[in-house]
């Protein structure tokens, strides 16, 4: 009897194993092991911050392109860049670190509620619905769709500000909050040495009236930043001034002239000299 | 049996507060912020600069496009600024302010009471005189009506339908335009037949307003080729779509136009504009605004001028109540809540309605209990549970498959949850998302 | 700042219907039954649904506070409404003990399991009938016989139901009579065909439930059965005896209906009505379990994603 039993389990179990052996031998598909290689030190966490669909994606991007020059994982940064090249025996392409910038200080106290939102907490259903809670239609609505993008944990709306912040340590520059956002406020820029990063924090296209009524953190595009900078870094456009990070040297003569206070500067030391008390 | 429209249609409390009150013509303002979209399609293009002087019925901006209409100043005065104002959209958006000087008139418009009822016009000149009026869809959408007058080449209308179902809660500024002014609707329903070209025309009516059911039924003898049609009281037999199935039991397919089923809808306050504008060169400055709610001291009808502050029209009425907690443009199913009492009435505002705090709050959110009774009344016969969660997720292919496009928006779905869910937030998101796919891929 | 007024999208109002009204809906359709039931089985019955319910009830809130970690949602009504419906699912002697096992398992893993109200795949009370079941098969088949307020409870005198008697039983069926009032062997809330009918009235009148799923159901139980009585009467017995006894009319108007686990366009929900019928039928004419009904909604719940994702509603101009 048990005899019976065991060779006819064993005969079906051999039959399968052929049967699997064959087909697995039928269908198979070449792929060039190196994909494999460079997706397991990849970061495996499916931003699309590269532009490929997930890190797979890109894992083949780089094994088929000519040179890693324009490809870039923003949550590896070129260290990890120049681990794929190794793999692959291709130099690195150059890619500056950026950092995600949210541009807009509208806090509680500067931007007074005009009227109380009651629906889904979404950034996208109030902005498709109305200009927001307060006076300025452009500012940071603190629903969190980029916290809900955030595959990193990097960006959190202030309760106390009800304006979304981002942890720099943890950004990768990916890129979801930027697409997420339905106001367009972040942005990605230079990362700049040590973290020191100046930039308006303000979108307001509303002419400087209305958009200092609105909110008092607001760029009233009164033009003084742009006299003022000696490196020509600053654009002025819809009453908005521009910082453009490629041109910008860090000497935070803006900072000082800016009449709102809608210029910030980020992680520089404190000033010396001169006691405020 | 009283016909209705066949898939899903709930009913909600009527509140008709304001039925059978006159319409009272409301006091000019002293200023006017007359917005250039007030209309769906592109902004209307400002033809006056500051300081102009302007009369009432004056064109101020001309149609921007195709699909746009023509604006007229609604008061006689100087044009004080064009600027961004707050308008009905919840944005700041371009209009033209006025400052009010007395009430001179244009002098090609017939101010007389007098019913003209012969037009000797073609097709082509009263479809001219309706685009120069300016005249857009009345009942909320806003849709030029030069534009649905014009069927695209290889289609042609066979019926005229009028929409005087008025199926959103609270409003009544149709139904009083029904009982005033029978006649001169009757009118304009024929010149809509004439620029068409159709010799059938229904004017479909539900059934919570028989006194003008009798009333049009009794006059309409004698304008041959109108049928009156009660329809059974059902939400939302107001939409275009919903209530050409009610009148002709046809369904107009996905993504297609009404025309495609030979039928024309307009509604029944569009066909009273197009009787000012065709017999008595009337353009489009003033319409019926019903003010409304529960804790509103005297609900009314009025006649107000394009412009208008909401909150002069609120006062008419006996302004704000202490408590209130939403302003509403439009009626409780589709209207618009209100930042600030200060926007303008446009053309298409039929109705301001004031909810209580207490009305206003939303209830909390639960889990879907996937109890299905959305599905059974959304009148699209679509799966708003599903579209809510596809949209959710991003999931825009599977929103596509599920006709999500088809949307009216009616709210019928949000209004039936029992666990409160926000299903039409996400699904007005979604369906935009998708939309805009569409474009992209077409293109 | 002086008028902050209330911004939301349409529609500014609400039906003001609400999870909790559909489930203690439900709850008063099931009050005839538990009348009858406390008729027949007196002193037990009431022991049954109290230690069923308010252990649902515990659990729900234990699980909800200490593992979830947030607000517990007891009273709208979803965790009663369980706890009632597995009490009518067993025997009227049933232990304490094998209750709050059968509790244990509706609410932690029929429900709470999937992450609550409205994730769960399964009809929890079935879960909890199902686990004791399989789990005690010999407390569970055993029915106490009907009297007119009996003051026993597990010392009760047990006796056969309609379907296993059916099954190879040698007693005599109870009458027509005695089927509809409920005056036979059976689980406590399954006995009275009118009591649930009035129910099933009820929650149609007030629109909790549409017909769609109870009458495809019964429906198909009645033509299978039907059909293999035709052919032979002698092995198979009438329809309306089907019809009337186990858990059919219970399982059709109360279990199948089940928001959750139940399909969401009406040709789905005829779908899943027949399936359950065919399943029942099959399982009670030719398995070696006397009643199917459990099992066959088991499956079909199971199948409900299925269901949905390939039965839609019917689309507005759409064929």
């Amino acid at each position: 009897m048990i005899l019976i039993a065991v060779i006819s389990l064993g005969a079906i179990g051999a039959i399968g194993a052929l049967f699997l052996y064959a087909a697995s031998r039928k269908f198979e598909v070449y792929e060039d092991p190196r994909i494999a290689e460079v997706q397991d030190i990849l970061p495996a966490a499916n931003c699309g911050g590269c532009g490929y669909p997930g890190c797979a994606g890109f894992a083949s991007a780089c094994v088929n392109a000519s040179s890693l020059d324009g490809l870039l994982c923003p949550v590896g940064g070129p260290a990890l860049m120049t681990r794929i090249g190794t793999i692959l025996g291709m130099e690195a392409g150059k890619a500056e670190p950026m950092v995600a910038v949210v541009r807009c200080n509208g806090t509680c106290e500067a931007r007074p509620r005009i009227n109380k939102y009651d629906g889904a907490k979404t950034c996208a259903i109030v902005s498709a619905l109305y200009g927001g809670e307060t006076a300025c239609a452009y500012g940071c609505l603190g629903y969190g769709d980029c916290v809900v993008s955030c595959a990193f944990d990097a960006i959190h709306v202030n309760p106390a500000t009800g304006l979304a912040e981002v942890i720099e340590e943890k950004c990768t520059s990916c890129g979801a909050c930027v697409k997420a956002c339905p106001k367009n406020i972040i942005e990605l820029r230079k990362q700049g040495p040590k973290s020191r990063r100046v930039f308006v924090s303000c979108v307001n296209k509303d002419k400087g009236g209305p958009a200092k009524k609105a909110c008092a953190n607001a760029c009233i595009g009164c033009g003084k930043c742009m006299k003022e900078c000696p490196f020509e870094a600053i654009t002025l456009a819809n009453n908005l001034a521009y910082i453009d990070y490629t041109k910008c040297r860090l000497c935070r003569k803006c900072v000082d002239v800016c009449p709102t206070g809608a210029i910030h500067e980020l992680n520089f030391p404190p000033k010396r000299g001169g006691t405020c008390s | 049996m009283l016909r209705t429209f066949r898939i899903g249609g709930i009913h909600p409390p009527e509140n008709k507060l304001s039925a059978g009150k006159k319409i009272t013509p409301l006091a000019i303002p002293k200023q006017v912020i007359i917005p250039l979209g007030q209309h769906i399609g592109a902004p209307a293009q400002a033809v006056v600069k500051k300081g102009d002087l302007v009369k009432v019925g004056t064109l101020i901006a001309k149609a921007g496009g195709f699909v746009s209409a023509n604006i007229h100043s609604s008061v006689s005065g100087k044009v004080n600024k064009i600027d961004n104002a707050l308008d009905a959209s919840g944005y700041k958006r371009m209009a033209i302010y006025i400052d009010v000087d007395g009430d001179e008139w244009e002098e090609k418009i017939d101010r007389s009471e007098t019913l003209i009822k012969d037009c000797t016009l073609s097709p082509k000149e009263i479809i001219d005189k309706i685009a120069e009026a300016g005249i857009v869809g009345l009942g909320g959408a806003t849709f030029p009506t030069q534009v649905k007058l014009m069927p695209p080449p290889g289609t042609k209308a066979e019926i005229l339908i009028i929409n005087a179902v008025e199926c959103e809660p609270y409003l009544t500024s149709d139904h009083e335009l029904m009982l005033e002014k029978s006649e001169e609707i009757l009118v304009g329903v024929s010149l809509l037949m004439k620029a068409i070209e159709v010799n059938k025309a229904v004017i479909g009516i539900e059934n919570n307003k028989p006194d003008a059911i009798k009333h049009l039924s009794q006059l309409v003898k004698s304008y041959g080729n109108i049928e009156i049609m009660p329809l059974k009281v059902q939400y939302p037999q107001g939409g275009e779509k919903q209530l050409i199935d009610a009148v002709i039991r046809r369904q107009v397919k996905s993504g297609a136009l009404p025309i495609s089923e030979g039928a024309v809808v307009q509604n029944v306050g569009t066909a009273y504009a197009v009787y000012e504008a065709v017999q008595k060169n009337k353009p489009l400055i003033e319409r019926v605004v019903t003010v409304t709610g529960k804790a509103v001291p005297a609900p009314g009808n009025f006649l107000v001028r394009v412009g208008t502050p909401i909150s002069q029209v609120i006062e008419a009425a006996g302004g704000i109540p202490e408590n209130t907690g939403k302003i509403i443009g439009g009626g409780p199913m589709m209207g618009k809540a209100l930042i600030s009492p200060e926007v303008p009435v446009t053309k298409g505002s039929s109705g301001i309605l004031l909810l209580t705090k207490e009305e206003s709050v939303r209830k909390p959110i639960y889990d879907c209990i996937r109890c299905a009774k959305c599905v059974s009344i959304c009148p699209m016969g679509l799966n708003p549970s599903l579209l809510m969660n596809v949209t959710e997720y991003t999931e825009w292919e599977l929103a596509e498959k599920n006709y999500i496009v088809d949307c009216i928006e009616c709210g019928s779905c949000s209004y039936t949850c029992p666990a409160n869910r926000p299903l039409l937030d996400y699904i007005r998101i979604g369906k935009g998302k998708v939309m805009g796919i569409i474009r992209a891929r077409k293109s | 700042m002086e008028n902050n007024y209330i911004v939301s999208p349409s529609p500014h109002i609400h039906g003001g219907d609400s999870i909790s009204k559909n489930m203690y809906g439900v709850l008063i359709a099931l009050i005839p039954a538990f009348l009858v039931s406390l008729w027949f089985f007196g002193l037990g019955a009431l022991i049954v649904t109290a230690v069923s319910v308010s252990a649902c009830m515990l659990f729900e809130f234990l699980i909800q506070r200490f593992l979830f970690k947030k607000d517990p949602t007891l009273w709208d009504g979803s965790a009663i409404l369980t706890g009632v419906l597995l009490a009518f699912n067993l025997p009227s002697n049933l232990p304490v003990w094998i209750i709050l096992i059968g509790t244990l398992a509706a609410i932690g893993i029929g429900k709470m399991s999937f992450g609550g109200l409205g994730n769960n795949i399964f009809n929890p009370a079935l879960v909890g009938r199902i686990f004791l079941l399989i789990s005690f098969p010999a407390q569970m088949t055993t029915w106490p016989v009907p009297e007119a307020l009996p003051m026993t409870y597990l010392d009760a005198e047990t006796g056969a139901t309609v379907l296993s008697i059916l099954k190879g039983g040698s007693a005599e069926l109870p009458g027509y009579v005695d089927m509809l009032t409920g005056h036979m062997g059976g689980s406590l809330g399954e006995v009275s065909a009118i009591a649930l009918l009035i129910g099933l009235v009820y929650m149609l009148l007030r629109k909790i439930i549409t017909w769609h799923i109870p009458v495809s159901i019964l429906g198909t139980v009645l033509v299978f059965t039907g059909i293999m009585h035709l052919v032979n009467p002698v092995a198979y017995a009438n329809p309306l005896v089907h019809l009337l006894s186990g858990g059919l009319l219970l399982g059709a108007i109360f279990m199948a209906t089940d928001y959750v686990t139940s399909p969401m366009s009406k040709n789905g929900m005829i779908v899943y009505g027949i399936g359950i019928g065919i399943l029942t039928t099959v399982i009670r004419l030719f398995g070696s379990y006397p009643e199917g009904v459990s099992f066959a909604i088991f499956i079909m719940n199971g199948l409900t994603p299925l269901i949905n994702s390939y039965i839609k509603p019917k689309h507005f101009g759409g064929k």
